[in-house]
């Protein structure tokens, strides 16, 4: 038996036995603004600027907007959505990434980017331009990842590795709409319309 | 190593909380019908952003002073939170961005949405981020939240949290989880925790008394180390294979 005095300084034992595994997720929660976007959620005060301030691009001649829906059709308004995509080029060296919340009224999210290069898989096949969505929200467990693809790239879709991979009855649940000059893309996270959601 | 060009090994989903869990209200209607799409790993998934010393704030890691009127300080119990970030394989996760967020001593969270009784403490944000350094360690100081009652249906009170979002290396390693205290009894009966199904993964979140890293008379150290997925080895074997 330690003596008193040691158990009293000690170090403490890691709370992650070997073998290691991933930790688990857990739900973002309905205050996930307060962590990742305070500003944009009118919790200010706590930082000077928002992580995206600093990632907003010069040139954005694209805007992506869309709502969240649960089921039956409820429009989700305290999600928060990661982007993420290669440029212009295609390269991800400098890739790009936004951050949005579903606004709290209207359940709108909305970003201003670029259009995605094309990019290749592993064995150097042509990959449609697409732009990641990381999705997280009270009531989701683990972060669910889909992507965006555009109208303006159809002819490419169909030679598209990954597309195949998807059954062709829910492929249009990745594709943007064009209104307006803006692409929009609403997401719904179960029943009829169900968006793909992938595991990498 | 330049983890960008492996792919990641499979997720392990054993340690993985359910989507659809009913005891956990909000889940009834935000889980899938549909199984996951798997898809290999290119770089949109290996790749991730990148942040920097710029992107922060100097008291950025400091909850207990980052929204406190000068020479004021949050009401609570002053405790220091601290670990490693690494990835299945035990190897460091260098600057990565750690992002914290969490109620007050008393159970309250500074957001419009959040009317629970407990007052808000005029001194406490409740958000705090930091980069891990070069052997993957983190650190940063707060108060310990309060547990707080949620509206799940029945008397649902959450154990006391904060809450995590990482940063690895690649956009599959992107991860949001909530870190518990050891010893505390709300966590064997909160269905946001039990949502896990795998014990060992539930105590893998739950953060260990630290008295080796305490400083008397001031903080209360907790130490919590994060796990991310790791690269996958069948890569390098292929590699290595010569074929």
């Amino acid at each position: 038996m330690d003596s008193l005095d040691r158990r009293r300084t000690q170090p403490a034992q890691t709370n992650a036995e070997a073998p290691l595994r991933e930790t688990a997720s857990q739900t973002a929660g309905p205050y996930v603004h307060i962590g990742c976007l305070p500003n944009a959620a009118d919790v200010r005060g706590i930082y000077s600027n928002d992580l995206t301030v600093n990632r907003i691009l010069p040139n954005a001649p694209i805007t992506i907007s869309g709502k969240v829906f649960e089921g039956d059709n409820i429009i989700c308004k305290d999600v928060m959505l990661e982007f993420w995509h290669a440029d212009e080029t295609g390269c991800y060296d400098n890739g790009i990434w936004h951050r949005s919340i579903t606004n709290s009224t209207s359940g709108l999210f909305s970003i201003n980017t670029q259009m995605p290069g094309k990019t290749k898989t592993g064995e150097g096949k042509w990959l449609a331009p697409f732009v990641s969505v990381w999705i997280t929200a009270r009531g989701i467990n683990l972060g669910l990842l889909t992507r965006i693809y555009f109208p303006d790239h159809e002819s490419v879709l169909h030679e598209d590795p990954h597309m195949n991979l998807i059954p062709e009855s829910r492929r249009l649940t990745l594709m943007a709409k064009l209104v307006n000059g803006g692409y929009y893309f609403d997401i719904h996270l179960q029943g009829p319309n169900e968006t793909v959601f992938f595991d990498v | 190593m330049d983890r960008s060009k492996q792919n990641f090994s499979k997720r392990d989903y054993s340690a993985q909380p359910k989507a659809n869990y009913p005891d956990y209200r909000s889940t009834i209607l935000r889980h899938q019908g549909h199984k996951l799409v798997a898809l290999p790993q290119t770089l949109a998934d290996t790749k991730g952003p990148v942040f920097g010393h710029m992107d922060l704030g100097a008291n950025d890691d400091d909850l207990i002073i980052n929204y406190a009127s000068s020479g004021k300080s949050a009401i609570g119990e002053r405790i220091l939170v601290t670990g490693k970030l690494l990835d299945e394989t035990g190897a460091p996760v260098p600057n990565a961005l750690i992002e914290v967020w969490q109620a007050n001593g008393g159970g309250r969270y500074r957001h419009k949405n959040d009317g629970y009784l407990a007052p808000l403490d005029p001194n406490f944000g409740g958000c705090g981020r930091c980069l891990t350094d070069r052997e993957g360690n983190y650190v940063f100081r707060t108060i310990k939240p309060g547990a707080y009652p949620w509206p799940n249906g029945g008397n649902d009170w959450r154990p006391a949290h904060i809450h995590f979002s990482i940063f690895g290396q690649g956009f599959a390693q992107r991860l949001i989880t909530q870190m518990y205290f050891e010893g505390d009894p709300h966590i064997q009966i909160c269905p946001i925790v039990q949502s896990i199904g795998d014990a060992r993964a539930v105590n893998q979140l739950v953060a260990r008394l630290d008295m080796a890293q305490s400083v008397p008379m001031d903080l209360i150290a907790y130490r919590f180390d994060l796990i991310l997925r790791g690269p996958n080895s069948t890569v390098f074997e292929n590699k290595t294979g010569g074929h």
